[in-house]
């Protein structure tokens, strides 16, 4: 039998639309409603992403980890969003170590982000399973399970339920290999957690936890951008003698698309990556924001009609050096003070609040050892310090808008 | 009378724990060990009053308390008409209101999260029917009918959901945040308003006021370290707190067998006596918040765990089809056979309270009423962005500015 046609396919596409419609206007259970993740379709034409193969094997800083020793052209990639890159990241996880088990809320039936889909099916149920609605139970039992030598991955089922395990993570986990003298620790905990805002999450579903956690020396934050960034990062994360804390931003689970290698490989934690090199000003971000901060730099080079007014011609040649933190605690320090030192310019954008956030530590670390090369002060543009209300989250988050905004009093100060 | 409870209810033997009565599966159903029988319709008439003004007499099914070191409540209930049909009404509403939500959510209109309560409506305005105005209730995130009931309005909660500034928080609150004198919320973390509950019960105590607080959450939240530590609390300086779980049969997707070794909720109270009750049939349920009441406020017992056994039709919320965790036929079988209203419905014409002509004429003005609360909420406007600084702290004692971009976008207060 042929396959149809394009012109057959169409019209048969045609065809269902009408008969969906139809069954719309009958019987409103079959609509879908809208995907609770959110998606952001900004980010599906962004050039930060690696939608290639031959780009997606070059992405700085692979660490292969199997024992193939194929040249890189023989390598394969499968096109995955960032919840599918998270759930073959587990999988590797799960397969390659004996003592590794993934536990979360529903993470059994796949998960509410489908990061652990087929996971139950594929380990078993003694591997993969529910635990029941408490977060405190949850990382304490993390944590015990580790300190056993356990390879524990535990779900926060969203970053605004985390602060019931607070007190767990930051007051043992951080702690036990210090107060026990080296004699116990749990780097084989993992917790991993959806983050950031989708547009519609209201004051529960949209918070950035990851400035509180950074007084807890002991742990590891990590935030991931993009699909091959989530795997890479997760497996290097499941596999730090540390116990590590690994948001990711939960509107990229579908908004971002790219071909990610299928071979086990890991991504430094610690190192922040340089996006796009630059010399005028540094932009550092991480997670959600970053595409934010891409369509900033575009509309800063070619503001549209409405914004040509607002964007005065010297700064529109400017080049920015836009770097993604991702590891947040230990943030690289290094790399950040190079590129200030060069720049002479700093602006921070994050989702969280500026009280007290991730920004405030970076400034005024970077005021401390970039004084005397900075040209302007370090400026952060950031979420309200306010809840997220609902109907007003399109304000809250820092946006293209604000950034470049940022940017000009920046560059212009 | 003639529905067939689903499962049959048995004893196993007189010595056999009374507060858990053997349940004999007829079908697969991942329901585990359940104490009352849940159908809707199962209350017989007693004596009908032989005057229009007096008062119905009527009997519960043996089968709709079980009960856990405290005594069963009457089986013997007393409404009269006008009550019953006002429970018709409102459950009646409350659905129409809730899926008009639904509808709203899938049209777009209504954004983020919303967790709808079709199915449950026997518990919302049972406790309503069982309570006085000043008793204070908290619950978790399917708030809505409890938002009307307490005082709120059907277009506050739409306009709400729609986050419009005629809504009752001012549209910045949403789904889950919908406030009235007595309703504390509409809570989104899970199981944080069961020790808030008994604060407020505190509260009432100390300043020696005749009311309790119900505080509720669902099967999913029992497991919740801090219903716990209510739960000392309250019993330990004897508050007049009701721990009111509202046991759908589901965290969201897991079954209550899958989350907690001990799914009879109302005995987890450890040293605070329970009952648990029929959710699916309203005089059942309004019988279990008068009795609750009473040994809270008048007979000054302390608290007490009540726990309801009902079932939603729709999902965990918008986002969750409800059929991933559980099979189409369950559900039907439950709509079918246990429906709250239906039930009501049954009685209502049985006992000659009411003809199908007048009940279809209630159902008609129920949506009569929601489509107008929802039109009129659909013509409030969005709140100003100057709402957005408002309300972070107490009037007056704002830090000088929330930051934000140093001119004109950050919020000076003075």
């Amino acid at each position: 039998m042929h396959p149809p046609s394009s012109t057959a396919r169409r019209v048969l596409n045609g065809l269902s639309k009408h008969r969906l419609a139809f069954q719309r206007r009958a019987n409103s259970t079959a609509v879908e409603p809208p995907p609770a993740g959110g998606h952001l379709p900004g980010v599906a034409t962004s050039q930060l992403l690696r939608p290639t193969r031959d780009a997606a094997l070059r992405t700085p800083g692979i660490k292969w980890k199997d024992e193939d020793n194929s040249t890189l052209g023989g390598r394969e990639t499968r096109k995955m969003n960032t919840y599918q890159a998270v759930r073959d990241a587990m999988a590797i996880a799960l397969a390659k170590d004996d003592t590794a088990v993934v536990f979360g809320e529903d993470v059994a039936f796949g998960g509410v982000f489908r990061c652990t889909m087929g996971l139950a099916e594929e380990f078993g149920k003694e591997r993969v399973f529910n635990t029941p609605l408490t977060e405190q139970g949850i990382a304490g039992f993390g944590i015990g399970m580790a300190s056993m030598g356990h390879t524990a991955i535990a779900e926060i089922q969203f970053a605004d339920y985390i602060f019931p395990a607070f007190d767990q993570l930051v007051n043992e986990a951080a702690k036990i290999r210090y107060r026990s003298g080296n004699s116990f620790n749990v780097g084989k905990l993992t917790v991993r957690t959806p983050t950031m805002a989708v547009g519609h999450g209201g004051l529960y579903h949209s918070q950035s936890p990851e400035g509180f956690f950074m007084a807890g020396s002991g742990l590891k934050i990590v935030i991931p951008r993009s699909p091959i960034q989530a795997k890479g990062l997760l497996l290097g994360a499941i596999r730090d003698p540390n116990p590590v804390i690994f948001m990711e931003p939960k509107i990229l689970y579908r908004s971002a698309v790219e071909q990610v290698p299928i071979d086990d490989f890991e991504l430094p934690l610690g190192k922040a990556e340089v996006l796009v090199p630059g010399e005028d000003l540094t932009l550092v971000t991480w997670g959600t924001p970053v595409y934010h901060c891409e369509t900033a730099l575009h509309v800063l080079r070619s503001p549209s009609e409405e914004l040509e007014s607002l964007i005065p011609a010297s700064v529109r040649g400017a080049k920015v050096e836009l770097i993604d933190l991702r590891s947040i605690l230990p943030w690289d320090m290094e790399t950040i003070v190079e590129s200030v030192n060069r720049t002479g310019r700093l602006v921070i954008v994050h989702e969280a609040g500026a009280i007290g956030g991730v920004g405030s530590e970076i400034a005024s670390e970077i005021q401390k050892r970039c004084f005397l090369k900075l040209n302007a002060p370090v400026r952060r543009v950031t979420g309200w310090d306010i809840p997220v209300g609902l109907t007003y989250e399109k304000f809250h988050i820092p946006d293209a808008i604000r950034v470049v905004d940022a940017i000009i009093e920046t560059l212009t100060y | 009378m003639a529905h067939q409870p689903p499962f049959s209810v048995r004893s196993r033997t007189e010595e056999e724990n009374g507060s858990l009565a053997c349940v004999r599966l007829l079908r697969r159903l991942p329901l585990g060990a359940r104490g009352v029988q849940t159908t809707a319709d199962t209350t017989q008439l007693h004596q009908a009053p032989s005057d229009a003004s007096e008062p119905f007499t009527l009997k519960l099914h043996e089968d709709s308390f079980q009960t856990y070191n405290c005594p069963k409540p009457d089986l013997e209930v007393q409404v009269t008409k006008s009550e019953l049909l006002e429970m018709y009404q409102q459950m009646t509403t409350m659905r129409r209101m809730e899926m008009a939500a639904d509808a709203l959510y899938k049209a777009k209109m209504i954004r983020g999260f919303c967790h709808l309560a079709i199915g449950q409506e026997a518990v919302s305005v049972g406790m309503e029917h069982g309570i006085e105005k000043d008793d204070r209730v908290i619950t978790g995130y399917r708030c809505h009918p409890f938002a009307v009931l307490r005082g709120g309005s059907i277009k506050g909660v739409i306009a709400e959901l729609l986050g419009r500034k005629g809504g009752m928080s001012q549209g910045k609150g949403g789904s889950m945040h919908i406030f009235t004198p007595s309703f504390f919320g509409g809570n989104g973390i899970v199981g944080a308003q069961v020790p808030v509950g008994a604060g407020a019960a505190f509260a009432q105590q100390y300043k020696g006021e005749k009311n309790c607080t119900f505080a509720m959450y669902g099967d999913g939240a029992s497991n919740q370290g801090q219903v716990f530590e209510a739960y000392n609390m309250a019993k330990l300086w004897n508050l007049p707190t009701i721990f009111v779980c509202e046991n759908n049969k589901y965290g969201m997707g897991t079954p209550a067998e899958r989350s907690s070794s001990n799914t009879a909720y109302f005995t987890r109270g450890d040293k605070i006596p329970g009952l648990q009750v029929n959710g699916m049939d309203i005089i059942a349920a309004k019988q279990a918040v008068a009795y609750a009441r009473k040994w809270a406020v008048d007979d000054q017992n302390g608290p007490l765990v009540l726990e309801f056994v009902t079932y939603r039709y729709g999902g965990h919320s918008m986002s969750d089809p409800g059929t991933t965790y559980r099979t189409r036929e369950e559900v039907q079988r439950m709509r079918s056979t246990q429906d709250p209203i239906r039930g009501l419905q049954r009685y209502l014409e049985e006992w000659g309270v009411a003809t199908e002509q007048e009940l279809k004429a209630i159902d008609k003005e129920a949506k009569a009423t929601v489509d107008a609360a929802v039109a009129e909420a659909k013509e409030s406007p969005e709140p100003p962005v100057e709402d957005l600084w408002k309300d972070v702290y107490f009037k007056g004692t704002e830090p000088q500015f929330l930051r934000g971009r140093e001119r004109e976008e950050g919020k000076r207060f003075y």
